[in-house]
């Protein structure tokens, strides 16, 4: 107590920086403990990848680096395998197309049933997560009769989309409900009409603008999961890029190739996604 | 309020309020009848106020008005025009919400110009008349910022602006004063009264306060059950209540046993005039306003028929209430604070009921206590 009191400091005051102090403590704790699972995670995440690179670029003795294996992917040539650039193509073509109608179907749909028919809001939500219960091989069972007569039409990897749309269905709806969730529909739709808009001005111009971040939630979660999907284009027969890069490395007796093309599927998908997530929401804040 | 205000349009053009008559006008939410063949006519540039507890069925009345919602049956009309089966997109009536109804993606003057717009207003109009009504709420200067950086008051007058920014025929206030802390509230609600009176445009106030409807309106509507129990001027509805539940609904009331006879009501020896004259003779409970009891101390020369001890001295400010205990009942005055100084709990005092005349209720199970009227 003398010495508090020698240092011009009441018990008082004392008792009162103590909690600061160990504030402080705690604070310094916390922030260790996020630098070391931020760095065990990006370890977790980042060496594979690193790994599967340098791999990728191992030169024909050990040691050395070549871009032999790359090469090899680009101008790989087999027979009924197209070539790299086509399945690139039609994998971006179809991710655009799965967005497009994914959120053409459901923006609208929900803020409808949001706004008019409430009761419908429980079939809708387990209509659209039903996909997710389904195994793919059951889905590619079901579908298949459906497939094979459009095969017989010789129609692109494109038609692709229908079983995508359906896939992606609960990721997309989820990321929408979850926005819709968010603003006060019933208000906003309420003071629009007032003002005279029409059922579409209020859907098209007052809620979808509030809803631009969930709009991109469903689109980048839409568009990740037709970048990443392999099983389905596999089973039906048809080419994408997952499934192109399985041909590649699957006929090559180069293991550097393997390695190259899961590193390339990965790192399209990032990239692209990254991409979009960046465009977006930068236009967001616009 | 029969004569029609004019008002001056956009274009200068002069523009007559309306008349806006409900007939007849019924709602039903399953078994609940919200609305009871209501009738309730609003003049040309007048303001009514409804009030009523929860589920009293005004908040549907002005969504049945703002074609929200549709009636079971009856017939709204505007101006002389039936528009009982006319969308809201197309009834040209301005509605400020009770929750903050901006639009969050769009600047305060977009909000105020959204419905010009679609009224296809040139883009320049628009954007002078936006700033007009900006002007008149004193936003003018936060014309570019967002919803969510303005507070809950600024945008409850952005409300309002985008609402007279379509100069609508009727403009409809849903409980818009509601969410506001009790000052912003006060100045917001003069601020309303001020604009409804320069517009001169025929407004139903939806509200559960009773302050802010006597404060407002030129007539208040007092809502029960799906019907309308009063409707008349605020003073009227607060000193001439048409039923008990208006009586005790608006300002407080005490319940005090007593005796009808030829018109008349006896109360603890004070005989006050009724002013349903015609109620039969017999035991009633008489709702006596606290600010018709005044209060003296024993040894003064106004000294009143009642005695009693003060139970408690609330402060209101300009006023302070009074809980006196008479011995088997305990009853409530009103005072100027500067009367009430010396008063203090166990004070003795007399008491003296002002013959105002006064309402009854049949029964006298519940008399004798002040009752605190509910919002």
């Amino acid at each position: 107590m003398a010495a508090i009191a020698a240092l011009g400091e009441t018990p008082a005051a004392a008792s009162a920086s103590h909690p600061s102090g160990m504030q402080a403590r705690r604070r310094r704790r916390l922030n260790l403990f996020r630098y070391v699972v931020f760095t065990v995670f990006g370890l977790f995440f980042l060496l594979p990848l690193l790994a599967m690179a340098r791999f990728s670029l191992e030169g024909a003795k050990l040691g050395t680096w070549s871009l032999t294996a790359w090469r090899e992917i680009t101008s790989f040539q087999s027979d009924g395998v197209p070539p790299l650039a086509s399945s690139i193509e039609i994998t971006l073509e179809l991710a655009v197309i799965t967005c497009v109608i994914v959120l053409a179907l459901l923006v609208p749909t929900m803020i409808w049933i949001r706004l008019r028919v409430q009761w419908l809001a429980r079939t809708m939500e387990v209509l659209c997560l039903l996909p997710l219960t389904i195994p793919a091989i059951v889905l590619v069972v079901g579908l298949g009769p459906i497939y094979n007569r459009i095969q017989h039409y010789s129609v692109s990897s494109l038609m692709l989309f229908w079983i995508y749309v359906i896939l992606a269905l609960p990721y997309a709806y989820r990321a929408l409900a979850a926005g819709l969730s968010a603003i006060d529909v019933t208000t906003l739709s309420e003071a629009a009409r007032s003002l005279g808009a029409s059922w579409f001005t209020v859907i098209v111009r007052v809620i979808a603008p509030n809803m631009r971040e969930a709009i991109l939630n469903a689109l980048l979660l839409t568009w990740a999961l037709v970048l990443g999907e392999f099983t389905i284009a596999y089973l039906l027969l048809y080419n994408n890029l997952q499934e192109e890069l399985f041909s590649i490395s699957r006929n090559t007796p180069n293991a550097g190739v393997i390695f190259s093309t899961s590193f390339a599927a990965l790192m399209f998908a990032f990239v692209l996604l990254l991409i979009l997530s960046f465009v977006g929401r930068r236009r967001g804040r616009g | 309020m029969t004569s029609s205000p004019v008002t001056r349009t956009q274009d200068g053009a002069a523009r007559t309020a309306v008349e806006v008559r409900m007939e007849g006008l019924s709602r039903h939410y399953g078994p609940v009848v919200a609305l009871d063949r209501l009738d309730l006519t609003l003049h040309p540039g007048e303001l009514i106020a409804l009030l009523g507890p929860s589920g009293c069925g005004k908040t549907t009345t002005l969504r049945l008005l703002a074609g929200l919602e549709d009636a079971d049956s009856g017939y709204i009309s505007v101006g002389g025009k039936d528009i009982t089966r006319v969308s809201a997109a197309k009834r040209d009536m301005g509605m400020v919400f009770q929750a903050y109804s901006l639009f969050p993606h769009m600047t305060v003057r977009q909000n105020v110009a959204f419905g010009l717009r679609l009224r296809r207003v040139d883009a320049a109009k628009r954007d002078r008349r936006a700033l007009e009504m900006l002007d008149l709420v004193g936003l003018s200067t936060q014309a570019d910022r967002y919803p969510h950086q303005i507070s809950g008051g600024q945008q409850q007058r952005v409300a309002l602006a985008r609402a007279l920014a379509i100069e609508p025929q009727v403009l409809l206030l849903d409980e818009p004063l509601s969410a506001l802390d009790a000052k912003v509230r006060a100045q917001l609600r003069d601020e309303i009264r001020r604009i409804q009176l320069e517009v001169g445009i025929t407004t139903l106030f939806v509200t559960h306060d009773q302050e802010e409807a006597l404060a407002i309106a030129d007539r208040v509507g007092v809502m029960r059950e799906g019907h309308l129990e009063q409707l008349a001027p605020p003073i009227e509805v607060y000193s001439r209540p048409a039923t008990s539940f208006v009586a005790e609904f608006v300002g407080l009331s005490n319940r005090l046993s007593g005796t009808v006879r030829g018109g008349d009501v006896t109360v603890r020896g004070c005989t006050l005039p009724l002013v349903e004259r015609d109620t039969p003779d017999g035991e009633v409970v008489a709702l006596v306003r606290p600010e018709a009891v005044s209060l003296a101390s024993l040894t003064s020369p106004q000294s009143g028929p009642l005695v009693g001890t003060v139970i408690a001295v609330t402060f209101l400010g300009a006023t302070s209430r009074v809980t006196v205990d008479l011995g088997d009942a305990s009853i409530m005055a009103q005072l100027q604070t500067s009367d009430a100084t010396e008063l203090s709990a166990g004070s003795r005092v007399t008491l003296t009921i002002r013959p105002d005349p006064v309402l009854v209720s049949g029964s006298s199970a519940a008399a004798d206590s002040p009752a605190e009227a509910e919002a």
